[in-house]
């Protein structure tokens, strides 16, 4: 069974409430857990799909090790199944925060016909959910923006109140689509938030190879909004900056762009080896600045996660991560019979099937070999 | 019934869906005030105002990627591309985005909305004026691609094409704006998407076009009557999806099969049909199926001399009927 935010813990200690962390910020001790056990356990999900990926289980891994805190603390600032989120492919705890499970993501890393973000038709990654108001990902980077910037068009025209958000890395933020949209946004004072983690690298690139000036956020100023750069591990920092961003966006003041500068803890995808490309001291740097055990201490601190409740926390996702992996691994292939669905709406007539027919029912990977670890592969 | 132009066709349709539905919106590159270069969209701006009427910055694909996230967010968005020939930078959001949404998400998600752009040479506008692009997007799987030829299918097609739940590109070949005209009726009607039409019955040779070329099938039909061929011409009106039925049961009665259209030959819409026709018609066949398209160079040329040598028109219709039919 997934874990969902119904099943948070019991209501703050009194030790909470004399430290008051995030009380400014209107955040209580009840929030402060839930957005711990969401960096939590978006951490659990993703090292299990590495040890899944190495296990030969899994046949590829994109990884959002390094930028929990900086999602989880975006995300938390906006509404729950009514605002907009188009996500990108290290976007995990932007959707564990937005109402998918550790269900959803491993069936998605399996690939399987329950998979709700694609049925199995997309790579991993490329996570989505109507139900959640999470835009479907795609593989070609910053397209995203451009539809969160329509759906706040329709957002402004049907006068909805809702606002939507996007967001990228920052070697997609060079994309062509980043300064059409923004300038679109801008133009119309759309109840539009553009959020960047940067993590410092496109692949193998790094960050002055890749932006100008170093600073995505200045950006910003040329297109006559604000531009904010906060610290990706310090989780409040983030939340504070987008809801502020929130805060102008259904004020109808428009667009804010939100730089979060975070950490890749993790090669760019399972079949990249960073250590090619990236010193031992700057990886321990990042280490040193990872946002789980940051915002451990913090709210360790503030009397707000006590060894019991840390505990109590720790079990909970290890079940969860735990459920997920066991139901992952049961669920069934999509058939061949079902894949010229959904091409359109309906069926047409002239969308033939392929001389080979639709195929007979596949055997299920968990009875058959596994497959080899991948390896240097196209990404 | 009244007379109208393509051109007025295409504005009354939009006029009136945007009145039948308040959440089709129009945007594109100076559709508001001045109406749209060639004036689809007049009056519309100040009928319906600045939330529904946009004039966008001048950026393809950002008027193609927001019209996606619009029609996520419910709305129904009729974008114009200027000339078909800019739509390339948006090829990415339309190839990528719009045609794969609902696939890619296991039908969670649908792209319904509509780009029109004028297309086609014979006007003279050059290279980047005049293209047919249509052969780009037919290839995808995900999208429909329309294009009518009559002010009747125009509005028709359109209302449909707005209706649909998936993105529809709808080419309108702009040399045929103000010189077609056509009977129009006044009440509400449909034209189906995905059906095809026999325009012109006949016995020996079929013709198939769609656009322009539809309309000078026709007189090349009539040219070669004067030598006694019977000619069947097919309007395709949707190119995808195929209706394969009127195609093949035509080809079927005739044997004989020419395929018209006004883009590059190679590897052009017209080759698919070609070889949709050779491998499920093939036993009926009396003859090869044959080509008339627009020579494989990189564009339409500009002087009138090179022009008219490009453009396909009814007498390279009509030598074409002739040789097939003589087969």
């Amino acid at each position: 069974m997934a874990v969902t935010r119904s099943d948070k813990p019991a209501p703050a200690r009194a030790a909470a409430a004399k430290r008051a962390l995030g009380a400014d910020l209107g955040l209580t001790a009840d929030d402060l857990l839930e957005m711990y056990r969401l960096v939590a356990l978006a951490r659990a999900v993703d090292e299990r799909m590495w040890v899944l990926n190495r296990a030969g289980r899994i046949p590829f891994v994109i990884s959002g090790q390094g930028h929990e805190g900086a999602q989880v603390g975006v995300t938390w600032a906006l509404q729950k199944g009514k605002d907009w989120i188009a996500p990108f492919y290290r976007s995990i705890a932007t959707c564990l925060t937005f109402g998918m499970t550790a269900r959803d993501i491993l069936t998605a890393q399996y690939a399987t016909a329950s998979d709700p973000s694609s049925g199995g038709r997309q790579m991993p990654g490329h996570y989505g959910s109507h139900e959640h108001n999470l835009v479907s990902v795609s593989s070609p980077v910053a397209t995203q923006l451009l539809h969160a910037v329509g759906l706040a068009l329709a957002a402004k025209i049907k006068k909805t109140g809702q606002v939507a958000l996007t967001i990228m890395g920052e070697g997609s933020s060079n994309q062509g689509d980043v300064h059409e949209g923004l300038n679109f946004a801008a133009i119309h004072k759309l109840p539009f938030i553009f959020v960047v983690e940067n993590n410092g690298y496109a692949i193998s690139v790094p960050l002055a190879r890749q932006v100008a000036g170093s600073s995505v956020a200045q950006r910003a100023a040329g297109y006559g909004i604000p531009g904010v750069t906060v610290d990706g591990s310090d989780v409040l920092a983030c939340y504070a900056a987008a809801r502020e961003a929130v805060d102008r966006a259904r004020a109808g003041d428009g667009p804010t762009l939100i730089e979060a500068i975070v950490t890749r803890l993790t090669g760019h995808s399972s079949d990249d080896q960073q250590t090619k490309y990236r010193s031992e001291e700057e990886l321990a740097a990042d280490k040193a600045h990872d946002c789980v055990p940051t915002f451990r201490a913090q709210l360790a601190d503030a009397g707000i996660l006590t060894p019991e409740e840390e505990a109590r926390i720790g079990a909970e996702i290890t079940a969860a991560v735990d459920d997920a992996t066991e139901y992952a691994e049961s669920q069934p292939d999509p058939q061949p019979s079902t894949a010229m669905k959904w091409v359109y709406a309906e069926d047409w007539p002239s969308e033939t099937p392929p001389a080979w027919g639709l195929g007979t029912p596949a055997e299920h990977p968990a009875e058959s070999e596994p497959s080899e670890p991948a390896g240097e592969g196209v990404h | 019934m009244a007379l109208r132009t393509f051109i007025e066709a295409v504005r009354e349709g939009l006029r009136e869906e945007m009145t039948r539905d308040e959440n089709v919106i129009v945007l594109g590159e100076d559709v508001g005030k001045k109406g749209g270069v060639f004036l689809a969209t007049d009056g519309l701006w100040a009928e319906f105002g600045d939330d529904r009427v946009i004039d966008t910055p001048l950026t393809e694909s950002q008027i193609i990627g927001t019209s996606i996230g619009a029609a996520i967010g419910g709305l129904r968005p009729v974008a114009e591309i200027q000339f078909a020939d800019f739509i390339h930078p948006a090829f990415n959001q339309l190839v990528s985005e719009a045609a794969r949404l609902r696939y890619r998400s296991n039908n969670g998600y649908g792209a319904p909305m509509v780009v029109r752009a004028p297309y086609g040479g014979g006007v003279h506008g050059a290279l980047y004026h005049s293209q047919s692009v249509e052969a780009f997007f037919t290839h995808v799987p995900g999208l429909k691609v329309v294009i009518p030829s009559t002010p009747y299918d125009a509005k028709g097609l359109l209302r449909s094409s707005i209706r649909d739940d998936d993105p529809v590109l709808f080419f309108e070949h702009k040399k045929m704006y103000r010189s077609v005209r056509g009977e129009v009726p006044d009440g509400e009607y449909t034209v189906p998407l995905g059906k095809a039409q026999v325009t012109h019955p006949g016995t020996q040779v079929t013709v198939i076009a769609y656009g322009l070329m539809a309309h000078y099938a026709l007189e090349a039909a009539d040219r070669v009557a004067e030598d006694g061929i019977s000619v069947e011409v097919v309007d395709l009106r949707t190119l995808r999806p195929l209706d394969k039925e009127t195609v093949l049961d035509s080809v079927r009665k005739t044997g004989k099969c020419l395929v018209v259209y006004e883009d590059n030959r190679f590897g052009g819409y017209g080759a698919e049909v070609s070889a949709i026709v050779a491998e499920e018609a093939f036993d009926y066949l009396d003859g090869p199926v044959t080509r008339i398209a627009g020579p494989d160079v990189p564009g339409v040329p500009y002087n009138h001399v090179l022009e008219e040598w490009f453009m396909v028109n009814p007498e390279k219709i009509a030598d074409g009927i002739r040789k097939l039919a003589a087969y």
